[in-house]
């Protein structure tokens, strides 16, 4: 292995890729076009109202009733009860992806008639509003519509006393949307599609053309060669992946960090699909059969593996198969490292992929040959 | 060294078919040799195993004194090589595939100059997929030079060319010879042949049928100087009582000399006979007649598969 060749062949390799539109559009143009189309259409949930939870622990008292009444009749929130029986309102909802909840304390209705007759037992009330920082601007409505029926209720009970305080909190819990789980999947939708394509077409074209055989006449090796193959996808990919990242969090708000953890699988997951394209391209007689070859691979891999609903959506009968699917682990690696930051899950699907890339780059450099015996 | 490749009994097997057929020769250091042959029979599996891109089934081969297929990596930097249809990325310029030829061998190249040298100096800067196929096979020569090759290997170089475009393949080709490198042509052109070797060999169904120099090879398997009369066909029968052997080719009486001498008596003979003619001429055989006289007597078994090596 020389690298001053690798170096050398590089910018050619790379020139004739960047000179033919076609490929760039599929590696780089493609995947933000589909978080376009994506994240408009699945961030609208169709709905302006904000889903509010609220615990009355006041027992339904006529108090309590009023304010909600009032809350609801904001039209910026739509209200759901649960019973008191539930307990502790933050964990309820961090246990079911809610974003947003009310507590009105016991006493409510008491405290607010001793108030309103100005009896000394009229002393402050909390109510706890419980939102989540990362579903963006709909805390602030759930906060907002709180405090404006909070400050009416106080007005026209107490003058403008202070008699209803809303205190507010945080959930606990992270809050995912469609477009936190979008952006990983294109990510591995690209580190996918870009060398597939490009290898089953490069791997058998060059067969037919006899470019391989051409490269074979200067002292380029054939680990060189795929060793700057693979820098450019990996290049690709990266690229790909900082496009995603900036589409997905300045137009659709996506709360996904570029991590450390993330890296590995932008290094990994080309060099895994280079091989296979090589694979598919390599033991196809011509460039037709390749092409279909390598759509029996790609398609499949591309709707099942997580890349644009979360396999968690899936049906379960359908989950067993995206689990032999190698992209489906690249895209759950990411998300486990950009989103969720669970290094556990993260570190198994990249073993998982570590050992396909290493498997495939093995058979590949076995089955693709420069020199005919 | 007096030999830049030297070959005994190459075998090459395609499954059942022996391609290569325990074929001798050699090729001089500083000559054009030609290695003539029809589709098929064998000449370009011969050259890729010179040129180290094929395997061997048997025999010796030496390239410069290397055996090209497991010693490639000394040879490559010594010979340069334009594959048969010569193909290249599409993308790229002639400059950027001289600059990554220079690269990847690791030498300085005056790339004005080379493809100067190559008549291609007007696309330099133009993507490969929009050249003629002459400024293809012009680019492959140019690539085929980057290393300043002792030996270059020219894969049937002008097959698909126009009239122009291959003559000046053939000035590229005599300049590399005026520069001192040996060049191992295969063509299926007869008459490349014969205007661009000092030496050839023919090559049929895996076998060396004649090697020698060009008109060593069409005088001994020549026909004779033959006088060629278009006129009445009856003019046949007169010339037949000379004793000499008459054909009709062509609408034309043919006559076959056994000396200078001969042509007199039938031109006596032509103007006492009354009979008419339109014309005359002298015919001597080319490479092309003996190569096709020679594949065609090798199909119908009149001639031996194989003659011994320098019998012309």
């Amino acid at each position: 292995m020389n690298l001053r060749r690798v170096g050398a062949y590089f910018p050619a390799f790379a020139k004739g890729y960047i000179r033919n539109p076609l490929g760039l559009f599929m590696s780089l143009i493609f995947p933000v076009i589909l978080i376009l189309i994506f994240g408009a259409v699945f961030s609208n949930s169709g709905s302006s109202q904000v889903p509010l939870t609220v615990e009355n622990l006041d027992h339904n008292s006529a108090a309590s009733e009023a304010f909600l009444s009032a809350l609801n009749a904001t039209g910026v929130v739509s209200i759901s009860m649960v019973s008191p029986d539930v307990g502790n309102l933050s964990t309820y909802l961090a246990h079911n992806d809610l974003s947003a909840g009310l507590v009105i304390p016991a006493g409510f209705n008491t405290t607010l008639a001793a108030c309103a007759q100005h009896l000394p037992t009229c002393a402050p009330l909390q109510i706890l509003v419980f939102t989540n920082p990362s579903s963006g601007s709909e805390a602030g409505i759930v906060e907002g519509a709180v405090q404006g029926v909070a400050n009416g209720e106080n007005l026209r009970i107490a003058g403008g006393f202070a008699v209803v305080t809303p205190v507010n909190l945080n959930v606990g819990n992270q809050i995912y949307r469609y477009i936190d789980y979008l952006v990983p999947g294109l990510i591995g939708f690209s580190v996918l599609v870009s060398p597939m394509f490009s290898m089953v077409n490069v791997s058998s074209t060059w067969k037919r053309d006899k470019l391989f055989r051409q490269l074979s006449l200067t002292p380029l090796s054939r680990g060189e060669w795929l060793t700057a193959t693979f820098l450019w996808y990996v290049l690709l990919a990266f690229v790909s992946t900082l496009l995603l990242l900036g589409v997905g969090t300045a137009l659709f708000g996506a709360h996904v960090t570029l991590t450390a953890l993330a890296v590995p699988f932008l290094v990994v997951g080309p060099i895994l699909f280079v091989s296979i394209g090589l694979l598919a391209g390599s033991v196809s007689s011509t460039p037709e059969s390749a092409g279909v070859i390598g759509n029996i691979i790609t398609f499949p891999m591309m709707f099942l593996s997580g890349t644009f609903f979360p396999v968690s959506l899936f049906p379960s009968w359908l989950v067993p198969v995206a689990h032999v699917l190698p992209l489906y682990y690249i895209i759950d690696g990411l998300n486990a490292a950009m989103v969720f930051s669970n290094a556990s899950t993260a570190y198994l699907d990249l073993a998982v992929t570590f050992v396909l890339a290493v498997a495939f780059a093995l058979l590949s450099a076995r089955v693709f040959n420069w020199r005919e015996d | 060294m007096a030999n830049s490749i030297e070959v005994s009994d190459l075998v090459k097997i395609y499954g059942s078919l022996r391609a290569v057929d325990g074929v001798h020769f050699e090729v001089r250091t500083g000559e054009v040799f030609s290695f003539l042959g029809p589709n098929g029979a064998g000449k370009t599996t011969t050259v890729e195993i010179l040129e180290g891109l094929r395997r061997r089934s048997g025999g010796e081969v030496r390239v410069l004194g290397f055996d090209p297929w497991s010693q490639l990596d000394r040879l490559r930097t010594r010979i340069g090589v334009i594959p048969q249809d010569f193909h290249f990325f599409p993308k790229l310029t002639p400059r950027e595939a001289i600059r990554l030829y220079a690269n990847l061998f690791a030498v300085k190249v005056d790339v004005d100059d080379l493809l100067a040298r190559v008549e291609l100096g007007d696309k330099a800067d133009d993507h490969y997929d929009t050249l003629s196929g002459g400024q293809h096979q012009k680019m492959g020569v140019a690539l085929a030079l980057v290393n300043d090759p002792e030996l270059c290997f020219l894969d049937e170089p002008t097959t698909g060319l126009d009239p122009r475009a291959r003559r000046s393949i053939w000035d590229v080709i005599r300049r590399l010879r005026g520069e001192g490198r040996t060049v191992f042509l295969t063509t299926h052109y007869l008459e490349e042949a014969q205007q661009l070797s000092d030496r050839i060999a023919i090559i049929n169904r895996g076998r060396i049928i004649a090697s020698g120099a060009p008109s060593e090879i069409i005088s001994h398997y020549g026909r004779p100087e033959r006088l060629r009369i278009v006129g009445d066909p009856a003019l046949a029968d007169r010339i037949a009582t000379l004793g000499l052997p008459v054909d009709h080719v062509d609408g034309a009486v043919e006559v076959e000399l056994k000396s200078k001498s001969d042509a007199l008596a039938i031109l006596q003979l032509v103007a006492a006979s009354g009979l008419r003619w339109d014309s005359f001429s002298t015919k001597t055989d080319t490479l092309e007649d003996v190569f096709i006289q020679m594949v065609g007597r090798l199909e119908d078994g009149s001639l031996p598969g194989r003659i011994p090596e320098g019998t012309a």
